[in-house]
């Protein structure tokens, strides 16, 4: 009685700071995203001044260059300042969202390249994560409440053997299924090129032009979610509170929907949020195989060239991105757990 | 070491590798591995490098699957299966290099993270988070497009991206054996840092990181696909994903080559998956744990 009274006491004695708690909670999460944020800038600063290797003969291999033009490139990207005027340079410009001069596309500026592609790569890994998640959590739970039947064994095996399979390599498959025998869906880029289309007819476009990007990723992707859920509902399925549901006369259906998946969502939602980084390689991939115009294939272009300048704020961005997502990841947790929002 | 040590330990072997083939996939991928290594081992002899080349080529371009070209010729006449033998070599070498690359970082951050406080540990959580957090393959891609190209170039971005998650395996395993008596005799005893993690915590996480490795060796075959498909590996050498790269170049899936586009995606997968299998047939047998729930 005494323990349980004094727990009564801690409990209204940590009421007042819970507040206080939290606050800290996400002051240290901010803290180390910010910490992460600022070893992304320093890598992309440093990985390409100070690794070995000559930044202007690494753009310029291949091509026919004079001394001079090789002077030239070394002012235009500040090479010839001591290294820390360099480093404040890249840092000023940085803070006012100056990534610098792209080599290859003369006439813009890393930041509006970017920008143009950030829309494209939204669209699709957006839509592939949405497809993924709602299809990888529904066949999850399924296969659980059903485990060692033929549904689950046929889709656990399914899903492992498209997560075992190399991303660009399923998307060549496509092509090849699709581009070259079938021809129902186009292979390359987002719009049908001097089409034209405006309105309805544009989005249409586009989305015949998502259908095999978008396949290609959700079949990479949406075996770790089906996973995921698959453990955690197996995890819920011996608990106390489903015996009792089904005690109550609840029908089997109604006692996976109501009562087991909401409880086994939970550790499943803070994934969604952590696989955005293999969500970016995968952009990566996908988008160089099928030159759809978003970041990735942009980070592909810049690679192939090499224009060291745009990747060094692809990577930027892209980092950027996956470092924000995993700090909304831990607040969201915190918000959907009632034992950790209390703790 | 007297003895009775080793003595215990070949009868640990024994029972191990015992528990090991009593795990029938796993064995299957075993032996299907030792072929693909065999092969690799065997394609300068079969194939000569010479007759891969562009210039020596006397078959057509493209050319469809015959007695002659087993799996047919890609857009130079080069002979593909000839091509895929010798991009074993690649993936299996990057594969063990960035593997071994990979878990030695990991497992010396995470020791030392495990066993340091104060300021080292908080300095090296952080390097951890980091590596976590950041998109390995942009990561990789960035390092592999600065330092010169070459095998080696890419084992080391696929290394240093990849070791982080193992590090906090280690960490973690680190601070549960460090938290035993025995350690806390040995330091009554006098042990220094280097005793206590060379002689104590070594030995007990070494299991856990060669259960990982095996599962890691895919993980990198497949991030050297992606780099090599990506145009980021050595020019001079094959890979199963520059032939890829060359059949989206130079457009064989959309003309339908499908010998072009098959064979070095099927080996990739066939090779990813046989590790796998033994992956998690070693896990079972070294995880004490995980096998009485057999």
């Amino acid at each position: 009685m005494t323990i349980a009274s004094n727990d009564a006491v801690t409990v209204a004695a940590d009421d007042t700071p819970r507040g206080a708690s939290l606050r800290r909670y996400v002051a240290v999460k901010a803290g180390g995203a910010l910490i992460s944020l600022a070893m992304v800038v320093v890598l992309g600063f440093f990985a390409f001044r100070v690794l070995p290797g000559d930044p202007v003969r690494t753009m310029t291999q291949g091509r026919q260059v004079t001394p001079e033009q090789l002077e030239g490139l070394r002012r235009q990207l500040g090479l010839d300042d001591p290294l820390l005027v360099q480093f404040w340079n890249y840092l000023r410009d940085l803070a006012t969202g100056d990534l610098g001069q792209s080599y290859v596309y003369k006439n813009s500026s890393v930041a509006e390249l970017i920008a143009d592609r950030l829309l494209p790569t939204l669209l699709l890994t957006g839509t592939a994560a949405a497809i993924s998640v709602v299809l990888g959590l529904w066949l999850g739970q399924r296969t659980a409440w059903r485990r060692g039947s033929w549904f689950d064994k046929v889709h656990t095996g399914l899903a492992l053997t498209f997560w075992s399979v190399p991303t660009f390599w399923l998307g060549l498959l496509l092509l090849l299924v699709f581009g070259g025998g079938l021809g129902w869906f186009p292979t390359t880029g987002m719009t049908t090129a001097g089409a034209g289309y405006t309105g309805v007819e544009h989005v249409l476009d586009v989305a015949h032009h998502l259908v095999l990007p978008v396949i290609t990723m959700v079949a990479v992707v949406y075996a770790q979610y089906l996973m995921v859920m698959r453990a955690s509902v197996l995890e819920e399925m011996h608990s106390d509170y489903l015996t009792t549901a089904r005690a109550k006369g609840l029908r089997d259906d109604l006692v996976r929907t109501r009562h087991a998946v909401p409880n086994a969502l939970l550790p499943t939602v803070t994934l969604i949020f952590l696989t955005v980084g293999g969500l970016v390689g995968g952009a990566v991939t996908v988008e160089s195989v099928f030159s759809w115009p978003g970041l990735g294939y942009l980070t592909y272009q810049a690679l192939s060239e090499p224009d060291l300048p745009l990747l060094q704020g692809t990577f930027v961005v892209f980092s950027a991105i996956v470092i924000l997502m995993n700090f909304v990841a831990d607040l969201v947790y915190r918000v959907l757990d009632p034992r950790l929002r209390s703790a | 070491m007297s003895a009775a040590t080793w003595q215990r330990r070949r009868a640990g072997l024994r029972e191990s590798a015992g528990e090991f083939a009593s795990y029938r996939s796993g064995l299957v991928g075993a032996v299907l591995l030792v072929l693909v290594v065999l092969l690799a081992l065997a394609a300068p002899p079969l194939v000569p490098r010479e007759s891969l080349a562009v210039t020596q080529v006397t078959a057509d371009r493209n050319e469809v699957p015959s007695l002659a070209h087993l799996l047919g010729t890609d857009s130079s006449g080069r002979d593909v299966l000839g091509m895929l033998l010798w991009g074993a070599r690649a993936s299996l070498l990057v594969g063990f290099a960035a593997t071994a690359m990979s878990m030695v970082i990991g497992t010396v951050v995470g020791m030392a993270a495990g066993h340091f406080t104060g300021l080292t540990q908080g300095a090296l959580m952080r390097v951890i988070d980091f590596f976590l957090v950041v998109p390995s393959l942009v990561l990789a891609i960035v390092l592999s497009t600065v330092l010169a190209s070459g095998l080696w170039t890419i084992v080391i971005a696929i290394g240093v991206t990849s070791w982080a998650s193992t590090a906090r395996v280690v960490r973690a395993q680190t601070l549960t054996i460090e938290s035993r008596a025995y350690i806390e005799r040995s330091r009554a005893l006098g042990a220094g840092d280097a005793h206590i993690l060379g002689r104590h915590v070594l030995p007990a996480v070494m299991p856990l990181v060669l259960a990982n490795t095996t599962l890691a060796v895919g993980a990198a075959i497949i991030a050297e696909s992606t780099l090599a498909f990506l145009g980021l590996g050595d020019p001079t050498t094959y890979s199963w994903g520059s032939m890829l790269k060359r059949a989206l170049d130079t457009g064989a899936a959309t003309a339908g080559f499908w010998w072009q586009v098959l064979p070095p995606g099927i080996a990739i997968v066939l090779v990813v998956l046989c590790f796998t299998l033994v992956g998690r047939a070693l896990e079972s047998v070294l995880n004490p744990v995980l096998r009485s729930h057999r």
